[in-house]
């Protein structure tokens, strides 16, 4: 039950969600129904329907960025986990480190690297491998998603992690698990909470990202986020179908992050068994 | 005993935890359906001795062997012998049936046989019903219950508990010690039991292994422990005593608090200086005459069975016990028959409550009757 003060409490964010959330919703989804003399139009459905392939590909470069950041933080969180308070500290720090780093500048730095010119092309054509096309390609692209998004995969396992004791993997041991069931039987269960946070904050960011792709993808590197970008603030500036693309995007995240929340422990450990 | 049940045998185990020594050359044998309590203060090494049973910590020296067999290089989950942990450790991602059956899952046990074990187990830990409850809105009580029902469930040789009646309040661990009694004489198997409460020790245990500083220090079923402690050190661990130094005059003859008693002890040198162990209960309080030792009587309480009394003789408080009580103040004679009086080896063992003993208030801080 919620008391009067505690509405109160709620009161400034609330007016921030309304100025911030709810009313350019709102305005999504009105420019996204109607034509330039404010008539209602599905027209702007239809147009946006040619931007499915560049969806297709934005989800699957986002999906391929995502498992490889719960692949590599995953065994990383649950070592730093295992480590004394200390030690910690200073790993989750390392960890933040890049993310006080502007987001633009660190893409763009990566860049840098690279490029027909850049600093690996250089080493690889000093050691005789010869330089190879980086720019542009998806390689580049989930790289850059990688790098950005990789410490809000850590984070959440990392936090969840801390709370599984370490007596419940001794105590697994102890009744007959190797290390392999004691990863499946065990540490994924209990690390299901985390494990979809972390999933839903590495995939969403990455799969409507236009800076990565706009940096790293060289010229025709297209992904829904550029789309989009074009559409509301670029050259093909046309706010009615942006909306629209937004709103589909928006429909295929959420309903992607819906599924995702019903997923509970015991269907994980159903499916694993 | 004999030795051919032997189930678990260590040898020569030392360990050290940066730099210091943990356990030191220790050597225990355990007996094939045996009940054995490692019982000893804080920080002397039980848990560590247990770590190493289960292969959970590796020692720097030394065997293990497990009937007959050296497991030094055995993983845990190879073990025959499972733990019950402190902290219990259930799985709160399943519910209780399927804490007690994730050992039977792992060795791909046909369900059947797993819905009969569980069922079996449960309701040896009187949980019969509870299958389907979460683990984690379970009391304390019976999350311990359902923690040893899983260890059992596995049909182990050997259960390892370390302190697992810790957390629980007087009441239920009083009711789970005789609980885990039947249970282990019930299934026949061996329990390995550490505490560092002397009374569950003596209550539960057939062997009774006192250590101190990662040695053993005596070892024996808690009637040879509790009446004949080797020295100050046992005897103020196990129940409650007064420990007074002494001078051994000549066999059987023993000084101490400025009177001399007879005693039954013999075999120390002449004038040898000794530690003098008296049980509170031993102690009858009597009308004072000069051979004997007299104070007044400062506190009683009463305890139930019984009242417990602390006599003043000067800087010395002793401890008496009996069942009927003398008023605060009066000047009462400490009688001891021979029987009564314990003479050893003088060790450097300090009382931890010799602070009580020797300087009951703070005016005296400082002085000591040595
Ligand atoms: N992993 C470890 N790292 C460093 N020191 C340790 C470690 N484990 C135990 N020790 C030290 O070894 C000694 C013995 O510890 P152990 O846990 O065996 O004691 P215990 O007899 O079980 O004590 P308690 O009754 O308090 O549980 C202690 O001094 C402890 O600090
Ligand atoms: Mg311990």
């Amino acid at each position: 039950m919620i008391n009067l003060k505690a509405k109160w409490a709620a009161g400034p964010y609330i007016v921030w969600m309304i100025l911030f959330t709810i009313i350019p919703m709102l305005m999504i989804l009105y420019y996204a129904f109607t034509d330039n003399n404010g008539a209602f139009t599905f027209e702007n459905m239809v147009s946006a329907w040619d931007y499915v392939p560049t969806l297709i590909r934005s989800i699957w470069l986002a999906l391929i960025a995502t498992v490889i950041c719960l692949i590599m933080a995953f065994p990383f969180a649950y070592s730093i986990s295992r480590k004394p308070m200390s030690k910690q500290k200073m790993f989750v720090m390392l960890v933040m480190l890049p993310m006080w780093m502007n987001f633009l500048l660190r893409t763009h730095a990566l860049a840098q690297l690279f490029e027909d010119n850049g600093i690996i092309n250089t080493v690889l054509q000093s050691i005789g491998i010869g330089r190879i096309q980086m720019m542009g390609t998806e390689f580049a692209v989930v790289v850059g998603m990688v790098y950005n998004f990789l410490p809000f995969m850590i984070l959440p396992l990392y936090s969840i992690m801390t709370k599984i004791d370490q007596s419940l993997v001794e105590s697994a041991h102890d009744l007959g698990a190797n290390n392999i069931q004691v990863l499946f039987k065990i540490l994924i269960p209990l690390s299901v909470p985390g494990i979809v946070s972390g999933i839903t904050m590495v995939f969403v960011p990455a799969v409507s990202t236009f800076v990565i792709s706009k940096f790293l993808g060289g010229t025709d590197f297209y992904l829904i986020g550029d789309a989009i970008e074009a559409q509301i603030l670029g050259n093909s500036y046309n706010l009615h179908t942006g909306s629209a693309t937004s709103l589909i995007l928006m429909v295929i995240v959420i309903i992607t992050m819906l599924i995702f929340s019903r997923i509970d422990t015991e269907e994980v450990e159903e499916t694993l068994a | 005993m004999d030795t051919n049940n032997t189930i678990i045998e260590l040898k020569g185990i030392s360990k050290s935890y940066n730099g210091m020594k943990v356990l030191d050359k220790l050597n225990l044998t355990i007996h094939d359906k045996e009940f054995v309590t490692l019982l000893g203060p804080s920080g002397c090494g039980k848990t560590t001795i247990l770590r190493i049973i289960g292969g959970f910590v590796e020692q720097d020296e030394g065997d293990v062997f497990f009937m007959g067999k050296n497991i030094n290089d055995l993983p845990p989950h190879k073990r025959q012998l499972n733990t019950v942990f402190q902290k219990y450790a259930l799985f709160t991602h399943l519910d209780v049936y399927e804490n007690v059956a994730f050992g039977l899952r792992l060795k791909k046990t046909p369900e059947k046989e797993i819905a009969k074990k569980v069922k079996e187990m449960l309701e040896l830990v009187n949980l019969k019903g509870y299958e389907s409850r979460r683990v984690d809105v379970l009391s304390g009580g019976q999350q311990q219950r359902v923690a040893i029902a899983r260890a059992l469930a596995n049909n182990p040789k050997v259960l390892l508990l370390d302190e697992p009646l810790g957390a629980l309040d007087l009441k239920l661990r009083k009711g789970m010690q005789v609980e885990l009694k039947k249970i282990q004489q019930s299934l026949g198997i061996t329990f390995i039991y550490v505490t560092h409460d002397q009374e569950e020790a003596l209550t539960m245990s057939d062997t009774i292994v006192v250590m101190e500083n990662g040695k053993i220090h005596q070892m024996g079923t808690p009637t040879d422990i509790y009446n004949e402690p080797i020295d100050a050190f046992t005897a103020d661990f196990i129940g409650e005593s007064n420990i007074v130094p002494g001078i051994m005059h000549k066999d059987y003859l023993v000084e101490f608090s400025g009177k001399c008693y007879e005693c039954l002890d013999k075999g120390f040198e002449q004038d040898e200086e000794v530690d003098v162990v008296i049980r509170p209960e031993d102690i009858k309080l009597v009308e004072p005459n000069e051979k004997m030792i007299t104070g007044i009587v400062e506190t009683v309480v009463f305890k139930g069975m019984h009242y417990e009394m602390r006599i003043r003789c000067g800087e010395k408080l002793w401890k008496a016990q009996d069942t009927i009580f003398e008023p605060v103040g009066k000047e009462v004679g400490i009688h001891l028959t021979p029987n009564d009086i314990h003479v050893m080896k003088k060790s450097d063992f300090v009382p931890n409550n010799s602070k009580e003993v020797v300087t009951p208030n703070p005016e005296n801080e400082g002085s000591n009757e040595n």
